[in-house]
């Protein structure tokens, strides 16, 4: 098979399989979640099957059909995207078999519509990760956002509704409002969109206007969240933890640093990103949001949204990485929408694990978990060590090269603050499994998975009793009173955790494979 | 044979076809007639577009009387994709109409309709393909004056009012149209467009001319509803039947403001009237407060089919700003927007014409839950919303790409900012409908619905899948609008 026919598969399996998902419905469960992993299983096929080409050089390249003049839809693969559609296409399948535990134990309504948005935005993803210009990446840049919206509001209560319109209103207020005045220009003054290794505006465009157009595109991108266009992300949490998961931790949030990398290396050009005097803003403003996102995290009671605070955080490491146009300040942001992607799915997973088994949303509720959970939240220590960039974890390799990059730079500050900033993801994520293994479980806590009413209005979730019920009959039996999270949850969190920490053992899968564009 | 008289067959055919239908009297048989016709002058255009894509600017002499002593059909890429536009909503609208005005007109009239749509649509035919300014005003009151009757049909006392209100201000822009062209007569002697332009350069700098150009302004301003002579339209869309504000707001206005591009560019095309005033600037003014205004109370009705007339003000809003840049880029996307802003403002009152069949009403209120009911008008409805929007793989992207790429080459940044500004406002108006649609539940007690019968589900579909399909596969109405515009701006040879 030609590599360009692989790279229409990747995109187009995820929505061919949406006549079926309808057809199979609510009716025929079991057939739907079937056709779901193995959509995801051949989607994931078609994308790793481009890698040993992509890596050994190939750049596979095609164009569907002119949708503007001059302008083609087109499709080129190269190392950057490569490594983004893995980790996406990789990750559906992880994340469907997660919530088929989760939307099953949690007996979520409309979970057919779940399935098919979320194929529709994988399919997206990848689109946006193999887009060949601008504009195709735009096109589904924009697509993953209104497919993700019924997601984001599947509850249907007025907070995901208010959710929604905050989600909807940030990422598209941004994209057409600054991101597509940016494209617009672009394609103005430089005649071309194409992503072209060395960029298209160096020498194109003077050099003032290329420092204003990178301001357009980076807070165009609201996706990448960084201040002050972050709020959709904490909004976004309304949604079921998968979607959480894979979209608002990796999809979606990755969907932005990507774009943001793919500007700086293939727009720009690393030469003219150095000589622009708003790249050393948003320097600043990137490590502003890594500290300040990071702060608030601290604050934050609900576990899903210090999860999200620290997603901004950790978003702008990429960001941070882009700017800095450094071969190893990129290689360190490339780097780290794999790692984190590992990390922080994991997080979430377990949090939704948590909600699934005991009804918790609140990390002041979490104490002793460990002894009822000790799975997850051995799988929560293991992601929350990740982040904060600890061996033997994945995340610390994407850490090392972002400091790397720094002192690239010759920016001593910046790695101050990487430095300042694991320190606080210490101080906000590691208490929550300490804690959880070494606090006893007070009264209260021990009390809720019988009378857990009072929850529900911090927790839209229905039937919470119907569930602790089933848990209880499911897990009669077990030693000590363990009461995990649905099987199927419960092995898609190992697999992740196990995740980072194969990552940190091979990086050099990823480094080899981003070596090109990071120019070594 | 056929061939040759095809233009005479364009308007003859639905002015034929009129009172065939009155004297029929039955509503079923004249819905037959009213669709046959509209798919046969569907076909009609179809072939000229591609005659004058192939062979250039087609002269056709009624009654072989020479011009400009007889009345002449000039028919160039400009009026030809016009036709192109109006009959294939025609074509669209006519089968979707049976249903609906079943349930919105009161049956002994029924034949009334169909007569007033074919005449209508005759005059719509009239004015794009005429070279005769004088014949394009005759055609403009047959056009206005069925008008007037289709909307009055509606069993809506108030679209009375709102028609005889249409009646009133219409009546002024056409008269102030007939005042403009009396006046150029009496400096040039002739009716004919292409004569004119020859002939008015040489007293192009009278007063006589001025007032003429103040005239037609005006009143060519009045038909198009351009802010602020719009005052006519948002009740006349809304009191309306169904059927009728989706033909309208796909045609009547967008006729309008073809003779609009005629009139200035053609007509006045030697008399540099764009340098001699600062008639271009003054547009851009009132069509930026148009898009802005038109916008923002869109947001604000509680009547779907009022906010959707609103936001027409503001989309012709984007015609004639892309129009007054006075660049082939900027022409080119006003006339792009005119095809665009057909489709997917058809497509979104087809689908409210489905929701007044089933709730009587395209009230918001009443519009609650809906989306679960009725899938595929809903869905419809969001599609050709986003459309509106202007987001990605719809029309609406690439006129706003478009129009943004003709300013920029302009260097008006600010209004590049205005426009994608403005685009966010139809975020908030579309959003208010699917928000009510799909998340809030229906009443108890309310009955439960379905899709509207096939007959209208398919034009609705046709219309929103038009509106992807073009919006994918942009580049080839872009190419026949550049084509247009470069017409429009070389004049004829």
């Amino acid at each position: 098979m030609s590599l360009e026919a692989l790279v229409l598969i990747a995109i187009a399996l995820p929505l061919a399989c949406i006549p079926l998902l309808s057809i199979a419905g609510d009716r025929a469960p079991n057939a739907r979640e079937a056709i779901s992993l193995s959509t995801g299983g051949a989607t994931f096929l078609a994308v790793a099957a481009l890698l040993d080409p992509v890596n050994a050089g190939a750049r596979p390249d095609m164009s569907l059909f002119t949708m503007l003049p001059g302008l083609d839809i087109r499709f080129t693969v190269e190392p950057l995207g490569m490594l983004f559609a893995l980790v996406a296409s990789g990750l559906w399948i992880v994340t469907t078999v997660y919530a088929i535990g989760y939307m099953r134990g949690h007996h979520e309504r409309n979970q057919t519509r779940f399935y098919i948005c979320f194929a529709v935005a994988i399919s997206s993803a990848i689109g946006v990760a193999f887009a060949g210009n601008m504009l195709t990446l735009f096109l589904f840049y924009e697509i993953l956002t209104l497919s993700t919206f019924p997601l984001v509001t599947h509850h249907g209560t007025d907070k995901a509704k208010r959710s929604g319109r905050v989600y909807l209103g940030i990422l598209l207020g941004t994209s057409i409002g600054l991101q597509l005045l940016a494209i617009l220009i672009t394609w103005v003054m430089a005649g071309t969109l194409d992503f072209v290794e060395g960029g298209i505006l160096d020498g194109r465009v003077p050099d003032g206007v290329a420092a204003v157009l990178l301001l357009l595109y980076v807070f165009g991108i609201g996706k990448a969240a960084l201040m002050p266009f972050h709020r959709w992300l904490p909004a976004a949490m309304v949604a079921p933890t998968p979607v959480s998961a894979l979209l608002h931790a990796v999809a979606v949030v990755k969907a932005g640093v990507f774009t943001v990398l793919k500007v700086a290396v293939y727009i720009f050009g690393l030469d003219l990103m150095v000589r622009l005097s708003t790249g050393e803003a948003l320097q600043y403003l990137a490590a502003f949001t890594i500290l300040a996102a990071s702060m608030i995290a601290m604050t934050k009671d609900n576990l899903k949204a210090r999860l999200a605070y620290s997603t901004i955080s950790q978003l702008s490491y990429v960001i941070l990485g882009a700017m800095l146009a450094t071969p190893l300040g990129v290689l360190g942001g490339g780097l780290h929408i794999a790692m984190h992607a590992f990390g922080k799915i994991t997080l979430f997973f377990c949090a939704g694990a948590i909600m699934v088994a005991a009804h918790k949303t609140e990390i002041s509720e979490m104490r002793g978990l460990g002894r009822t959970m000790p799975i997850t939240m051995g799988a929560f220590l293991i992601g929350a060590l990740s982040i904060i960039g600890l061996p033997p974890m994945g995340g610390m390799w994407s850490k090392w090269f972002l400091g790397l990059g720094a002192l690239e730079a010759g920016q001593m500050f910046l790695v101050g603050v990487l430095m300042v900033s694991s320190l606080l993801n210490v101080a906000y994520l590691l208490p929550i499994p300490l804690r959880a293994f070494f606090s006893p479980p007070d009264r209260a806590s021990q009390q809720v998975p019988t009378h857990n009413g009072e929850f529900e209005d911090e927790d839209p979730e229905r039937e919470a009793e119907d569930i602790t019920q089933e848990f209880e009959e499911e897990t009669h039996g077990a030693p000590d009173g363990i009461r995990e999270a649905p099987l199927p949850s419960l092995i898609a969190i190992v697999f992740v955790a196990a995740g980072t920490v194969v990552l940190f053992l091979f990086p050099e899968a990823i480094t080899g494979l981003l070596a090109p564009i990071a120019g070594r | 044979m056929i061939a040759t008289q095809l233009p005479a067959i364009q308007v003859a055919l639905p002015l034929l076809a009129a009172p065939l239908v009155l004297i029929l009297r039955n509503g079923a048989l004249a819905w037959s007639v009213a669709v046959a016709v509209s798919w046969l002058s569907f076909a009609v255009a179809l072939a000229l577009l591609l005659r004058v894509l192939d062979g250039g600017t087609i002269v056709y002499l009624l009654g072989d009387w020479a011009a400009p002593w007889g009345i002449e059909y000039r028919i160039d890429e400009v009026n030809a994709f016009v036709l192109v536009i109006v009959t294939s909503v025609a074509a669209v609208v006519a089968p979707y109409a049976r249903r609906s005005v079943e349930a919105e007109v009161s049956s002994d009239r029924h034949y009334l309709f169909y007569t007033g749509f074919l005449l209508c649509l005759c005059g719509l035919l009239g004015i794009a393909i005429t070279g005769d300014v004088f014949n394009l005003f005759v055609f403009l009151e047959i056009s206005s004056l069925s008008s007037y009757l289709l909307i009055g049909l509606s069993r809506d006392r108030r679209a009375l009012t709102a028609a005889f209100r249409y009646l009133i201000l219409g009546t002024v822009g056409a008269t102030f149209y007939v005042i403009g062209i009396g006046l150029m007569y009496m400096m040039t002697g002739s009716l004919n467009m292409a004569d004119l332009a020859t002939r008015l350069p040489a007293v192009a700098d009278t007063t006589t001319i001025h007032a003429a150009l103040a005239f037609l302004t005006i009143g060519l301003a009045l038909k198009a509803a351009i802010f602020p002579l719009h005052l006519w339209l948002p009740n006349a869309y809304a009191h309306a039947p169904s059927v009728v504000t989706a033909f309208l707001a796909a045609t009547a206005t967008k006729v309008s403001i073809y003779v609009f591009l005629r009139i200035f560019l053609t007509v006045f095309s030697g008399a540099s009237i764009f340098e001699s005033f600062p008639l271009a600037d003054l547009l851009i003014v009132v069509a930026v407060l148009g898009m802005f205004t038109g916008s923002l109370v869109a947001i604000y009705q509680s009547d779907v089919k009022r906010a959707l007339a609103f936001s027409s003000v503001a989309q012709i809003g984007y015609m004639i700003l892309g129009i007054s840049l006075l660049s082939t880029a900027g022409v080119a996307a006003g006339i792009v927007h005119l095809f665009n802003h057909a489709l997917m403002k058809c497509a979104l009152f087809l689908a409210l014409g489905a929701v007044a069949l089933r709730i009587g009403s395209a009230r918001l209120d009443q519009m609650a839950g809906i989306g679960r009911e009725m899938p595929w008008t809903m869905a419809a409805f969001t599609v050709a919303g986003l459309s509106l929007i202007g987001v990605p793989a719809t029309v609406g992207f690439v006129s706003k790409w478009a129009l943004v790429m003709a300013t920029l080459e302009k260097d008006h940044v600010l209004l590049a900012v205005l426009i994608l500004l403005s685009s966010l406002l139809a975020v908030i108006y579309v959003w208010r409908v699917v928000e009510v649609a799909y998340f809030r539940d229906r009443p108890d007690d309310a009955a439960t619905l379905s899709d509207p019968p096939t007959s209208m589900l398919v034009p609705l579909w046709i219309m929103t899948g038009a509106a992807v399909y073009f919006g994918l596969d942009g580049t080839r109405v872009l190419d026949v609008a550049t084509a247009a515009a470069t017409r429009l701006l070389e004049g004829w040879p």
